[in-house]
């Protein structure tokens, strides 16, 4: 293959990057074509829009309290009603969802952070393996999110500790995603060639393995911001989340739910804006795992 | 088989020995001065500072982690002042609620789940597999205490079939028991019976392609026959996978759930501890629950091997 005339560097750079451009433009099309990213993204941007404009739209204070509209149903002035202070349900979803969001974002850099650490460290360092993976098997060995749960209690009700809680209690799982992938790269002949022709190892780590062992994060990243924002309305619902009177969607429904009787709409409509969120990350994380990991379009491909 | 069993169950070992590390370590986390929290607020200098001897507070850490061990060995997860009695007790006696609520959860999730998956692959690429499949994603990106309030809502408050709250215990009234569990266990298992729902079409349709199967329907086989007898029995692994998942995530939220519809189980006990910063409750509520989730993931673990003899052997 080298006996090939050699073109130009320059010129054969330029060919470089127009190929990875094209190859960008490609994966995009092929991302936003796939129906299930497409509606999942535009909740999601949606979503977040209301977060970040909360203080614009929301047509009240979150706080503000009006002892002349207590638990008022939903009406023109009040669109999804009032709390058992007269505070209007809908201004404190919108300010709420913004708490959704920052817990979800940072939980998802952290376990990124973390999992690819670990990860790799366990796959790349072969005396790290054993003591990390059990130590991840620990973690994964308390069911669901009882450990974040019990962690947020410890250390005191914030936005902080939910999201350290949360990070803890999410990283194993995620780090034996980049573990798994790692170990496969880790096996393919560039990386020995790339060991060959001598590479430093952080050359080969970061260029080539993480690289390429990119995309089942990606994926379960995705998966990770949805299961962040639920759980962060369950730590909040048994009031070991961000503390009120700052609304969010947790505490609202856990407000909501001593008014079952009277006021229905306290409860049902946070969780509403809950469930369409997570519904949006789910349809893109679907999406994104049918393009980028081939092997499962197998159970689109039909028999 | 026994050799499976034994080196699934010595794995177990490094698991339970960080599960309880993690616990132990929880009351460090805790900022200030714990001995308060946990005599209340009417607790004497005097009681404050048998509190502070009894936990070894003013030891260090290394030597409270080998007398929590120690402890631990002797079946003492110690002692709550805030309800007077030993942790264990208090634990055990709230445990078969909380495993009733997800065991019942488990067996709807597990049978509808199945039952869509099954109906999701054999019309693959109809509108009931996609009905099936938006059911099931629908059901996992609703948060399930929430889901549990808008059925008490639905069912309790508005149509008054069902009770709002409360247990009736299985001996005193069976049909009392059946009406306080029909909400919470249908809450859990419609909100998780979509991860069996698309575990199981997906595995399905991979066993559906394979040449056994179409030599069977070739030979003139029931449908029926095919479908359950082939081609179910050999899907069933990755699915016993999701559904030993799947248990854990049961645990976890019958604990939630429970606080939704006063039941009174592991769940409640710990939320009611962490209102009273009651740690040594804490910290036993999550090592037995981690301790029973360790339990069933060897169940499964041997499930797995039954169905599928490979990974008995060890091959």
């Amino acid at each position: 293959m080298a006996a090939e005339a050699a073109p130009a560097p320059l010129s054969l750079a330029a060919e470089i990057a127009r190929a990875r451009r094209r190859r960008r433009a490609a994966f995009l099309r092929r991302l936003f074509g796939h129906p299930s990213f497409l509606i999942g993204f535009v909740i999601l941007a949606a979503f977040a829009a209301t977060a970040l404009l909360a203080d614009r739209i929301a047509p009240y204070a979150p706080t503000k309290i009006d002892y002349r509209a207590i638990l008022a149903p939903p009406s023109a002035a009040h669109w999804f009603g009032t709390d058992g202070f007269g505070r209007d349900i809908l201004s404190r979803i919108l300010h709420g969802t913004r708490v959704s969001l920052t817990i979800g974002l940072w939980v998802v850099a952290m376990v990124g952070v973390f999992g690819t650490l670990l990860g790799t460290l366990a796959s790349y360092v072969r005396w790290l393996d054993g003591l990390i993976m059990r130590g991840l098997d620990g973690l994964m060995a308390f069911p669901g999110v009882l450990l974040a749960i019990a962690l947020a209690a410890a250390l005191g009700p914030s936005e902080t500790n939910a999201i350290i809680a949360l990070t803890v209690t999410f990283t194993p799982r995620t780090a034996r995603i980049v573990r798994a992938s790692v170990l496969v790269v880790q096996g393919m002949q560039y990386i020995e060639a790339a060991h060959a022709v001598g590479a430093g190892h952080g050359r080969i780590v970061f260029r080539y393995i993480l690289a390429n062992a990119l995309s089942p994060l990606i994926v379960q990243l995705t998966f990770v911001f949805a299961v962040s924002i639920i759980a962060e309305a369950i730590l909040s619902f048994l009031g070991v989340g961000p503390p009120p009177p700052a609304p969010s969607l947790g505490n609202i429904i856990a407000d909501g739910r001593s008014y079952i009787q009277e006021a229905w709409w306290i409860a049902v409509f946070p969780g509403i804006v809950i469930a369409v969120a997570v519904l949006g990350l789910n349809l893109m994380g679907d999406g994104l795992r049918d393009v980028l990991d081939p092997r499962q379009r197998v159970e689109r491909g039909g028999h | 088989m026994t050799r499976f069993l034994i080196t699934r169950i010595l794995s177990a070992v490094p698991v339970l020995l960080v599960v309880s590390l993690v616990t132990f370590l929880l009351i460090w986390l805790v900022p200030g001065d714990i001995s308060a929290e946990l005599g209340g607020t009417d607790a004497t200098p005097e009681e404050l500072e048998a509190i502070r001897r009894r936990l070894g507070l003013d030891r260090p850490l290394w030597e409270r982690a080998l007398a929590w061990y120690g402890d631990l060995f002797r079946g003492d997860l110690g002692y709550s002042y805030l309800l007077q009695r030993p942790v264990l007790d208090a634990v055990l006696e709230r445990l078969p609620v909380t495993l009733s609520l997800a065991g019942l959860a488990l067996v709807l999730a597990t049978v509808m789940g199945l039952m869509l998956g099954i109906l999701a692959a054999v019309r693959h690429n109809t509108l009931a597999d996609q009905g099936a499949m938006v059911t099931a994603l629908i059901g996992l990106s609703i948060p399930d205490f929430w889901f549990g309030i808008v059925l008490i809502i639905l069912f309790g408050v508005w149509l008054g079939w069902l009770p709002t709250g409360g247990f009736v215990a299985l001996t005193d009234d069976p049909l009392g028991w059946a009406r306080s569990m029909t909400l919470p266990a249908m809450t859990l298992a419609l909100t998780q019976m979509g991860v069996i729902a698309r575990m199981t079409r997906s595995s399905m349709l991979d066993v559906l392609g394979q040449d056994y199967v179409r030599t069977a329907r070739a030979k003139g086989m029931p449908r029926g026959t095919v479908v359950f007898r082939h081609a179910l029995r050999n899907a069933m692994v990755p699915i016993v996978t999701v559904v030993g998942v799947l248990t854990g995530i049961l645990l976890s939220g019958a604990v939630v759930i429970e606080t939704v519809f006063s039941l009174p189980g592991v769940g409640r006990l710990i939320v009611g501890a962490i209102q009273r910063r009651d740690f040594p409750i804490i910290q036993g509520g999550l090592l037995v629950t981690a301790c029973v989730f360790v339990f069933v993931n060897i169940i499964v673990d041997m499930l797995y091997g039954w169905f599928d003899p490979r990974v008995r052997d060890g091959r």
